[in-house]
């Protein structure tokens, strides 16, 4: 045992000054981080299979009931809505992984060796947020690919399906993975400015789900007046194909406030990051 | 060179150090030692970037270490609090630190083979004995093939046969020309090991010295043992001003205040026998607490005074 101080330290030492600390060098360090953890790996297959899968488990109850249904709401289906419906469910699991990625490394004390590593810190911050948006974008892409075609060829039975090429079609698609994209981002910047996954979740779910409600028990004039610029409002926008344009902003407008908040969320992490302790 | 300079961190009122000061040389082990909560991990965190000292600054080679672009090529440092995800295997755990630095994976089988932990290398961290967890810790610290190396309690919590591993390691890696900053509240553990010694207790520096004059200095004045069939007209010899000769037991005296020297020349000019003439070397551990012992943090019951025992788990 004694030998081993002196055994293999030495020989390595064309490594010194090999490489710095580069962007794209933390960029590989959060991608091979990202992947070795069982519980994202899972998260991630359950994030995919909630927005591949919701939309043509709809689709098909839907078309059981196809008689049942009102002549209005058979007029007025919209088989691309439901088509990328799977991130009802793919946001929960997109957004709790997003402050998990960043928590995890607080409640491990992983966080004091990616910041002994990476002493200016704010690498590390854009790193995981690109990384985890990255991978996000294209697994939710593709999930939603899947589903929008699923959902078109069930629905085809009773001749409401839409083509890719459809007016606004491939704009949900794409919409819906850029929806969650931004929503990845703005947890992980709720993860970092908070700390602690508890107080992550609690705002991530509190932020996106819990003010829609209060904002409804207000009085209704209040309530038309801000509820299009709460968060969730203004990201979907952009994932749905048709929605209430009386609660909503216009498609762009609602996704640039969306972005807004994630920007500011991203914003407030990285001064938290590079004033706090660690 | 790390260097420290006027260091002060508090935590909102609680000062966890004050006014610290001292530089650690390079080329050997520097032993950094104080009781449980004096400041040590905190002077550390504040030398590592982590903690932002409320006024001073800490430096590695000149600079602050939140300005190091290749910080792991410079300073390797293992925290005494586990900090990595438990999730993770050993292997990917080395894999993303080294990656910040574009360092190989083949450095990073060298640092596993280098600890020992190759069988295991692959398994999640978080099921590694406090054994394996503070070898990982080491391996993630020599990554970078730094010239420095700041341990945090290497030894806290390892069986024998791992005290004597980290023992060799640091010996080892000192004989390389490293610079070894290594932090204990064991006395006798920094005194096989370290050269120097950076002594701290309430966050205040109590002694920068090396470790044989920090041994001399306690141990000035300790008392010495002589054992004669003549004790009692030994006893009238040795009387004087600033002398104290107490009977321990029949023909045992302990002398304070007088050499072992004195007291054998005293008996010759005397003409008396002596069987043993012992001088009391202060261990040191007891050094240690007389130094530390009005700036402990946390006594275990009853105050800690000079031969009680040292306090390790008192929090």
């Amino acid at each position: 045992m004694s030998a081993i101080a002196s055994g293999a330290a030495r020989p390595s030492l064309p490594t010194r000054g090999a490489g710095r600390v580069t962007q794209w060098n933390v960029v590989r360090s959060e991608w091979t981080k990202l992947w070795t953890l069982r519980s994202t790996r899972w998260s991630l297959l359950v994030a995919f299979v909630a927005m591949a899968g919701l939309g043509p488990l709809v689709a098909a109850v839907q078309m059981g009931h196809w008689a049942n249904m009102d002549p209005h709401e058979r007029l007025t289906y919209d088989a691309i809505n439901t088509g990328v419906g799977g991130y009802h469910l793919a946001q929960l699991a997109i957004g709790v992984l997003g402050v998990l990625v960043i928590t995890g490394e607080y409640s491990t004390g992983m966080i004091r060796s990616s910041l002994m590593a990476v002493p200016r810190r704010l690498p590390v911050l854009w790193a995981k947020l690109a990384v985890f948006g990255f991978v996000t974008f294209v697994l939710m892409l593709i999930a939603a690919l899947i589903s929008f075609f699923a959902v078109q060829s069930i629905v085809s039975q009773h001749h409401v399906q839409h083509s890719l090429g459809d007016p606004g079609a491939l704009r949900a698609v794409i919409g819906v993975a850029l929806f969650l994209t931004v929503l990845s981002v703005l947890c992980g910047g709720l993860g970092a400015m908070l700390r602690n996954t508890a107080g992550g979740i609690a705002a991530f779910v509190g932020l996106l789900f819990v003010l829609p409600g209060i904002s409804a028990i207000l009085p209704s004039s209040v309530n038309d007046a801000v509820s299009r610029y709460l968060p969730l409002n203004a990201g979907v926008t952009v994932a749905s194909h048709s929605f209430d344009s009386a609660h909503h902003l216009s498609t762009w407008g609602g996704f640039a406030l969306f972005c807004g908040y994630a920007a500011a969320a991203a914003v407030g992490a990285a001064l938290v990051l590079r004033r706090r302790d660690a | 060179m790390i260097a420290v300079e006027r260091v002060t961190k508090r935590y909102g009122d609680k000062v966890a150090v004050e006014d610290l000061t001292f530089t650690v040389k390079p080329g050997i082990v520097t032993g950094f030692l104080g009781p449980n909560g004096a400041g040590k991990s905190t002077t550390m965190r504040v030398m590592l970037g982590l903690d932002n000292p409320t006024s001073g600054r800490a430096t590695v080679n000149g600079r602050p270490y939140r300005e190091l672009r290749a910080p792991l090529h410079e300073i390797g440092a293992m925290l005494e609090a586990r900090a990595i995800h438990t999730g993770r295997s050993a292997y990917h755990h080395l894999v993303a630190m080294a990656q910040t630095h574009g360092i190989g994976r083949r450095r990073v089988r060298e640092v596993i083979d280098l600890v020992g932990l190759g069988e295991v290398a692959r398994k999640r961290a978080g099921g590694f004995s406090l054994g394996m967890g503070q070898r990982l810790g080491i391996a993630a610290a020599l990554l970078g093939d730094p010239a420095t190396l700041i341990l945090d309690e290497p030894a806290n919590g390892l069986d024998p046969e791992g005290i004597r591993w980290i023992r060799n390691l640091l010996k080892g890696l000192a004989a390389e020309g490293r610079t070894v900053f290594v932090s204990s509240h064991l006395m006798a553990e920094m005194a096989q090991t370290a050269e120097h010694l950076i002594v701290i207790g309430r966050g205040r520096l109590i002694a920068d010295t090396s470790v044989a004059d920090f041994v001399a200095q306690a141990s000035h004045g300790a008392a010495v043992l002589v054992r004669s069939p003549q004790a009692s007209e030994l006893r009238d010899e040795l009387a004087g001003p600033d002398v104290i000769v107490t009977a321990r037991e029949h023909g045992l005296l302990e002398v304070l205040g007088l050499t072992s020297a004195q007291v054998g020349e005293a008996a010759a000019r005397a003409g008396l026998v002596l069987h043993e003439l012992v001088p009391q070397q202060a261990s040191l551990e007891e050094a240690f607490m007389q130094m530390t012992g009005g700036a402990v943090e946390y006594h275990a019951g009853t105050p800690a005074g000079p031969g009680a025992e040292p306090v390790k788990e008192a929090v």
